[in-house]
C-alpha cells in the first residue's frame, strides 16, 4: 500500500498527496527516506529539501523545520514553515538573504551589538535553501525536455 | 416641533451616516469571511499537534519529576496575563466585554498581574487602569500570520523560563458564531497537557510504538514551544475573526437602526410640509376672499 503524506503549517495545509512511493525528508539525524510499511516513527526536522515521489515524478518542497510521524503508513509533517518548489518567492528569498548577510556583517564589524546573529544566520540558511530549491527546480523543468 | 428645514437637514445627516456604517459592514463581512477561513485553516495543525503532544506528554511525562520546564508548575507569584484584543472599535460590545473579563480577572487575582498587551483597546484599558503593561504588540493587521505570533510566544516563553512570570494566562474572544463572541481566559503556562480523548485507550502505549529521532525528550522539548506559539496563534486568529463578525453585526444594526430613524423622519417632514402647504392654501383663499369683500 503506498503511502499517504500530509504536510501542514499553522497557517494552511500545504499538500495533502496520496499514492506515495517515497519521501525523501531532512531528519534530524540526517536525510531520511520513507517507504511503504515503515515502522511508527516521530522525528524533528532540519531545514531542508523534501522530495515527494509518485509515479516515477518527483515534486520538491522546502522545509524550514518541524516534525514528522509515521503511522501505517500515513505521513504527517508538521512545518514551520513550507512550500512547493514552484511556490517560492524567488525575489523575496533574495531580499531575506541579503538582509541576513548584513546583519550578519553588522555583527562581524562590531557595529551593532543588538544583532542576534544565531537567528540570522538561521534567517540566511533558509534563504540560501528556498534559493537553492527553487534553482534545481528551474534547471529540471527548463534544462532538458521532460522524459 | 422642528422646523421643515431642520428636519431636512436631520434626514440627510442620518443618510450620511447610514452610507458610512453600510459600507464599513460591507468591508467587515468580506474581510470576515477571509479571517474565518484563516481560524478554519489553521485547524488541521494544532489537532495534530494536540494529539501528538497529548500522547506524548503521557507517555513520558511523570508528574511527580517533569520532564520540560515548560511543564513544570512552580510555585512562585508572578502572574502574567497576554490579553489579545481587536485594535478598532466600532465593534459593538467586543472589546469592553474583553476588558471587563480581563479586568475581573486582574483585580481578583491573589498575586499581581502583569500584563502583555496584544492590541490597542487592551492596551489602552489597561494602561487606564493603572495596571502594569509590560509589553505591547499592536497593529498585527487583518490577517496576521505566523511571522508575526512568533515573537509574542518567544517574549512569553522566555520571560517564564527566566523567572518573570510563574504562570501565565492567555486572554481572547473565543470565535462561537457570527453573532457570539465569548470572552475566555485560559492557563498558557506552564504547559497543561492536552488530553487526547479519542486516543485514550491507546496512550500507554504511544511512546513503546514510535521510533523517536533523536530521543522522545528532545522531541518533545521541541514540540513543546511550538505548542505554545500555536495556541497563541490561534487566539490571535479567533481574535481576528471574532472582530470583523462583531464589527459586521454592529453595523448591520446601525444602518437598520439609521434607516429606521430616516423613515420616521421622513414621515414626520412630509406631515410638516403637508401642513404647511395647507396653512399657505388657507392664507390665499382667505387673502382672495378678503379682496372680492
Amino acid at each position: 500500500m503506498p503511502l499517504t503524506v500530509e504536510l501542514i503549517t499553522a497557517e494552511r495545509v500545504v499538500r495533502v498527496e496520496q499514492g506515495v512511493d517515497a519521501l525523501i525528508v531532512p531528519g534530524a539525524e540526517g536525510q531520511l527516506a520513507i517507504y511503504p510499511k515503515h515502522a511508527a516513527l516521530m522525528t524533528t526536522l532540519e531545514p531542508g529539501e523534501m522530495v515527494i515521489r509518485r509515479a516515477g515524478q518527483e515534486e520538491a518542497f522546502v522545509v524550514t523545520g518541524g516534525f514528522l510521524e509515521v503511522r501505517n503508513d500515513h505521513v504527517t509533517i508538521l512545518a514551520d514553515a513550507s512550500e512547493a518548489a514552484e511556490e517560492i518567492d524567488i525575489a523575496r528569498a533574495e531580499e531575506a538573504r541579503r538582509r541576513a548577510e548584513e546583519r550578519i556583517r553588522r555583527f562581524r564589524e562590531q557595529a551593532d551589538r543588538d544583532v542576534d546573529l544565531a537567528r540570522a544566520q538561521a534567517a540566511l540558511q533558509r534563504a540560501l535553501l528556498r534559493l537553492r530549491v527553487a534553482e534545481q527546480r528551474r534547471r529540471r523543468t527548463t534544462g532538458r525536455p521532460q522524459v | 416641533m422642528a422646523t421643515i428645514r431642520q428636519l431636512r437637514r436631520r434626514i440627510q445627516s442620518v443618510k450620511n451616516t447610514a452610507k458610512i456604517t453600510n459600507a464599513l459592514q460591507l468591508v467587515a463581512a468580506s474581510k470576515m469571511r477571509r479571517a474565518q477561513d484563516r481560524a478554519l485553516q489553521a485547524r488541521p495543525y494544532s489537532e495534530k499537534l494536540r494529539a501528538v503532544i497529548g500522547g506524548l506528554a503521557a507517555a513520558t511525562v511523570d508528574p511527580e519529576k517533569p520532564a520540560h520546564p515548560l511543564l513544570t508548575v512552580r510555585e512562585g507569584n508572578n502572574v502574567g496575563l497576554l490579553h489579545i484584543t481587536p485594535d478598532r472599535g466600532l465593534c459593538g460590545g467586543l472589546n469592553s466585554n474583553l476588558n471587563r473579563s480581563a479586568g475581573t480577572f486582574v483585580a481578583t487575582s491573589r498575586n499581581p498581574v502583569d500584563v502583555i498587551a496584544v492590541g490597542k483597546k487592551g492596551r489602552d484599558f489597561f494602561v487606564r487602569s493603572r495596571v502594569n503593561v509590560v509589553a505591547e504588540f499592536t497593529d498585527l493587521g487583518d490577517y496576521p500570520g505566523a511571522a508575526q505570533v512568533a515573537p509574542i510566544a518567544r517574549l512569553v516563553i522566555d520571560d517564564y523560563l527566566a523567572g518573570v512570570f510563574d504562570r501565565v494566562y492567555i486572554s481572547y474572544p473565543e470565535f462561537v458564531s457570527t453573532a457570539t463572541q465569548r470572552p475566555v481566559i485560559r492557563q498558557l503556562l506552564p504547559i497543561e497537557p492536552p488530553t487526547s480523548e479519542d486516543e485514550s485507550q491507546g496512550e500507554s502505549t504511544f511512546a513503546q510504538d514510535y521510533i523517536f529521532e533523536p530521543s522522545p525528550e528532545e522531541v518533545l522539548a521541541q514540540l513543546l514551544p511550538r505548542y505554545v506559539e500555536m495556541q497563541i496563534y490561534e487566539a490571535v486568529l479567533q481574535n481576528a475573526a471574532s472582530f470583523q463578525s462583531a464589527q459586521m453585526v454592529a453595523m448591520k444594526n446601525a444602518t437598520d437602526n439609521a434607516n429606521e430613524i430616516t423613515r420616521e423622519l421622513t414621515l414626520t417632514y412630509n406631515k410638516a410640509r403637508q401642513e404647511q402647504i395647507t396653512k399657505e392654501l388657507l392664507d390665499i383663499v382667505g387673502g382672495a376672499a378678503a379682496l372680492e369683500g
